[in-house]
């Protein structure tokens, strides 16, 4: 490559990088020919007139008026939020074909609420061919209670609420046992039993990737043996889009179908589809107590005050929905899907700062997969 | 978990809608073990600002509990999200994290460098349209960054960044970044790769990740961030024609009867003749249904329903394509693999094929080569082990819709899956298909199984006689077929010995040997059934697979398993021809309970339990349970 060629390639890179413009855009539109800039790139010598054709191409997009035109996208190309909703879709039919009894565990969470949605499309103008299944600790926030209800009779969709009837007898709560116990008893044993009771073979969950460094490691077509253990390091290969749902008998699949979606197209999602959520993620004036640098909400009776606590009005909502004396709330003053973006467009902390669980110590999320949380 | 830089607060709907119209770019980083793998991708999380406080503040306090960066910010833990990765300091598994620029959305799976870990960087890598290898400055193009690279080829990955990492340990030498970039060039090309992209970074520093490098002038192509947000993505799959697994019968009601599956090609609207493989049938399309509404147009990516205008049988893993250019349709292929199993791929042995929709059984013949890939030479080979790759013919039990693995990823590929452990085993590529099944007809008889069976009053069967070596298997078939031949009914008896001396000589002791052992004595007997015959089978037949390969080529009732029961102890005690005492001593390789498994029967249709049985009780219950069955009719 001679110096001419060189000093042509590095004026081309910086238009590039300052108008935002696609190499193929550049090749096509100045040359027709999209591999001008990889041809380039490569080692190829172009001729004085190349360069001036270019040259001058580069000068009528940067002249006012002349924004490059080649950010559009293709019309006939799905979008990225299509894609998704595509990938979770054949996700869940092939579910649907392989296993015998799946069911679709409902958190009432806004993943959750995205999930259902899909799921509803998926078998259109069939019904799901499964159940809901909510494992319920008992701690749920009464809007939370409110929203279950609301999107059974919505959907018209069974809905089995199972509760661990020992820790019921035992009232395991969160205060007289801690958030470990009271999670590993409401929610891990609580959601190995509702499995084992009704045999399902296959259990949807609304997990991402991106929500935490275990999940970031995990299949689609996640697999638990006889005692609901995950072995993260003896994963099934899972290739293209080939998801292989055979099993021995005991065992089971968690499959999380959002596995590749990230918060914000979770919101944008919402927001384009008009699904309702729970109204706790908008912001409102609510009673709050501040314990351990949390914000904990004071929903109702079941709350328990420390000496000194006296419960303020705040102006709250939640990044995510738990149990209710384990999620932090943040201030807020979001009162629209579009506010709720916003805030977290310029956000500090990830959103499951807000999860006591996750804190229990380090790796936790891992360990409590492999005991069998989802 | 990724932050938004670009957002300067201001309208939230423009700022979703432009979200929106960008595209994705789904690619690898692979390359060998301390290369700085995840310290690239933690290095472009962090350049690019896409890291919350909270995960800072975490990233910090983990470096220095256990980072490697004497105290500076250590970002492969960032990625390494098991707690076994995160002692041993080494990739395991893929991780998968979403980050946005400016420009483009992306989805990046770090894989593991280690070769006991390729299937799970194959896993990564099937979805990718991008791979970044790395190579350390200090050590060039090495065994694993062919390994990688070749891996990448194979499964059809366009776009190769072949990015030259540690340049800050070697002085940022051109010299050196340019012998490094031919090495890596010739290689590359030598497999075929379409296009490649060298790019000499440090990961640590940050050198040409995000912003160029003023240590290395001499470089005029573009960042590693720039080539990722400028490079072309998308597919030409739109363009190609239409093709529609169907994944699952939409059947609401008896008036609603749709296809349900994802568009893998082409597009298609209603009114289109349409052609459904293997079958054949046509007919053409009524409605494009889906929950938003009716389409006027389906196109390649899109999962939808469909309706047709005819009441065609249709089910689960057929294929629905355009009338004018249909996909080929065939059982018999040209095929690569990648084994993926500790227990090594065996020629003739049943395993499931799934492509696309569908699940067929099939078996993988003898191995044409496999492929050494660190030299890429070619090998003779029998078997394949964990991670390697080979070139093989695969034959299917009943016809699939399908294209070469270049010309559609979708029904080109395929996993295999083991009949016992249901484990996903291996990955295949489809090349092209075998014509040889359209050459070979049945020829049609008239006198058949049934009209021979009628003349010699009795129902044939097979009598298959498994166990250990010392068993008593020959002792017990022996006994039963002198009974029988008394009564008056016509036998043979096939004994693993005998056939050894003369139709299976070819054939030793390994694993795969056996399997063809066994297939070709099912074979046999199946034929001696179909002549009439009683067909008693003294053989070892150590595999479960393989006596179920026998079983399933023989109509219900006539496979008759007989597991002898002999405790190895005994069997060895007993050692009548003195193989036992020869295998302890090593003399023999590969024998069955001493240096190969034995798979016991999970359900025979007679056990004999030889310590509380005669050799001669053991023949009466065989000719009882023949009896019973209504088998010997005279």
């Amino acid at each position: 490559m001679d110096s001419l060629a060189r000093s042509f390639l590095s004026e081309i890179e910086r238009f590039l990088a300052s108008a935002g413009v696609e190499p193929t855009a550049l090749g096509k539109q100045a040359l027709g020919d999209p591999n001008f800039v990889f041809d380039l790139r490569k080692g190829r010598s172009p001729s004085t007139r190349t360069i001036d054709k270019v040259r001058s191409w580069m000068a009528q997009q940067s002249a006012p008026g002349g924004a490059p035109k080649s950010l559009q996208r293709d019309a006939a190309a799905l979008t990225h939020l299509e894609r998704l909703e595509a990938e979770s879709i054949h996700i869940m039919r092939e579910v649907a074909a392989e296993c015998e009894k799946p069911v679709m565990l409902y958190s009432i969470g806004k993943d959750s609420a995205v999930m259902l949605h899909l799921a509803i499309k998926a078998f259109h103008p069939s019904k799901p061919p499964f159940p809901l299944l909510h494992v319920d600790t008992g701690w749920k926030f009464r809007d939370m209670y409110a929203m279950r209800a609301a999107t059974a009779k919505k959907y018209d969709w069974e809905l089995i609420v199972h509760k661990n009837p020992e820790g019921v007898a035992k009232n395991v709560n969160p205060f007289d046992h801690g958030s470990a116990l009271h999670t590993q008893i409401m929610k891990t044993d609580g959601l190995k039993q509702a499995l084992d009771t009704y045999g399902f073979d296959a259990a949807f969950g609304g997990a991402r990737r991106d929500e935490e460094k275990s999940r970031a490691k995990e299949r689609i077509f996640s697999f638990r043996d006889q005692r609901h253990r995950w072995d993260p390091k003896n994963q099934r290969p899972e290739l293209w889009d080939l998801y292989n749902a055979r099993k021995n008998k005991g065992e089971s699949i968690r499959v999380f179908p959002l596995s590749n979606w990230t918060e914000l197209d979770i919101w944008q999602y919402i927001h384009r589809e008009s699904i309702d959520i729970v109204p706790l993620y908008f912001a409102a004036e609510r009673p709050v107590v501040e314990r351990d640098g949390q914000l904990i909400m004071v929903d109702d009776g079941r709350m328990r005050l420390n000496p000194g606590e006296t419960p303020q009005m705040r102006r709250i909502r939640f990044r995510t929905l738990g149990c209710y004396p384990l999620t932090g709330a943040i201030e807020s003053s979001a009162t629209s899907l579009l506010d709720i973006v916003e805030e977290m467009l310029v956000a500090t902390s990830s959103e499951r700062q807000g999860r006591v669980i996750d804190k229990d110590a380090s790796a936790s999320m891992e360990k409590k997969k492999q005991e069998g949380y989802f | 978990m990724t932050r938004f830089i670009e957002f300067a607060g201001g309208d939230v709907e423009a700022y979703l809608h432009a979200q929106e119209q960008k595209d994705l770019l789904r690619f690898i980083t692979c390359g060998s073990v301390d290369d700085g793998k995840s310290t690239l991708i933690g290095r472009l999380l962090y350049e690019a600002k896409m890291l919350f406080e909270d995960q800072l503040t975490a990233l910090e306090a983990d470096s220095k509990k256990m980072g490697t960066q004497g105290g500076n910010l250590d970002f492969a833990l960032l990625v390494d999200g098991l707690a076994a990765e995160r002692e041993q300091g080494i990739t395991i598994d893929v991780a998968y994290r979403a980050f946005t620029t400016g420009k483009r959305k992306f989805i990046v799976a770090d894989t593991p460098g280690h070769e006991q870990y390729t299937r799970n960087m194959a896993t990564g890598a099937s979805t990718a349209d991008l791979a970044i290898i790395l190579m350390d400055a200090r050590k060039g193009v090495l065994t694993q960054t062919r390994r990688h690279t070749f891996i990448c080829t194979l499964l059809g990955i366009k776009h190769l960044v072949a990015a030259v990492n540690k340049m800050d340990l070697m002085d940022f030498d051109q010299a050196v970044f340019k012998r490094i970039e031919e090495d890596y060039r010739a290689f590359a090309k030598s497999l075929g790769a379409d296009e490649i992209t060298v790019i000499p970074v440090s990961a640590l520093l940050g050198d040409n990740m995000i912003t160029r490098s003023t240590t290395m002038p001499w470089y005029h192509g573009p960042t590693l961030m720039a080539h990722l947000e400028t490079v072309p993505v998308g597919d030409d799959l739109a363009e190609k024609p239409f093709r529609l697994p169907v994944q699952w019968v939409n059947r609401p009601n008896q008036n609603f009867r749709g296809f349900s599956g994802t568009i893998v090609s082409g597009t298609v609207k209603p009114g289109d003749a349409i052609k459904v493989l293997p079958s054949g049938r046509a007919s053409s399309v009524e409605r494009i249904v889906t929950y938003d509404g009716d389409l006027e147009e389906g196109v390649a990516g899109q999962s939808l329903t469909v309706t047709l205008k005819d009441e065609i049988d249709i089910s689960r893993g057929d294929v629905i394509c355009t009338a004018n250019d249909p996909a080929e349709v065939s059982d018999q292929f040209e095929v690569e693999i990648l084994w993926m199993s500790d227990e090594p791929m065996l020629p003739g042995r049943p395993y499931l094929f799934k492509s696309s929709a569908k699940t067929v059984p099939g078996t993988l013949e003898e191995l044409k080569y496999k492929v050494n890939v660190n030299t890429m030479e070619h090998v003779a080979a029998k078997t394949l082990a964990l991670n390697e790759i080979g070139v093989c013919n695969l034959e299917l039990d009943s016809q699939i819709a399908f294209a070469p693995y270049a010309e559609n990823r979708h029904l080109g590929s395929f996993i295999i899956i083991d009949r016992f452990s249901n484990n996903t085993v291996g990955m295949g590529l489809i090349r092209f298909a075998l014509r040889r099944a359209g050459n070979i007809h049945w020829q049609a008889v008239d006198v058949n199984k049934q009209a021979r069976a009628a003349l010699t009053g009795q129902k044939p069967a097979v009598l298959w006689f498994t166990g250990l070596s010392g068993a008593g298997k020959s002792t017990i078939a022996n006994l039963v077929e002198k009974q029988l031949h008394a009564a008056g009914h016509m036998t043979y008896l096939l004994d693993g010995d005998n056939v050894r001396h003369g139709l299976n000589r070819d054939l030793g002791f390994t694993d795969a040997d056996r399997v063809e052992n066994i297939r070709r004595v099912g074979e046999v007997a199946k034929l001696m059934v179909d002549a009439g015959l009683i067909v008693l089978v003294s053989f070892i037949s150590p595999f479960r697979s393989e006596r179920l390969m026998a079983r399933e080529l023989l109509e219900d009732g006539e496979f008759i398993e007989i597991f002898v029961d002999t405790a190895l102890a005994e069997a060895e005690r007993r050692d009548v021809k003195g193989l036992y005492a020869k295998a302890r001593r090593g003399e023999i390789k590969h024998f069955t309970g001493i240096s190969s498994p034995y798979e016991a029967p999970e359900k025979p249709e007679l056990r004999v339990d030889t310590a509380k049985v005669t050799a001669e009780g053991a023949a009466d219950l065989v000719v009882q349970y023949l009896r019973d069955k209504g088998r010997l009719a005279k």
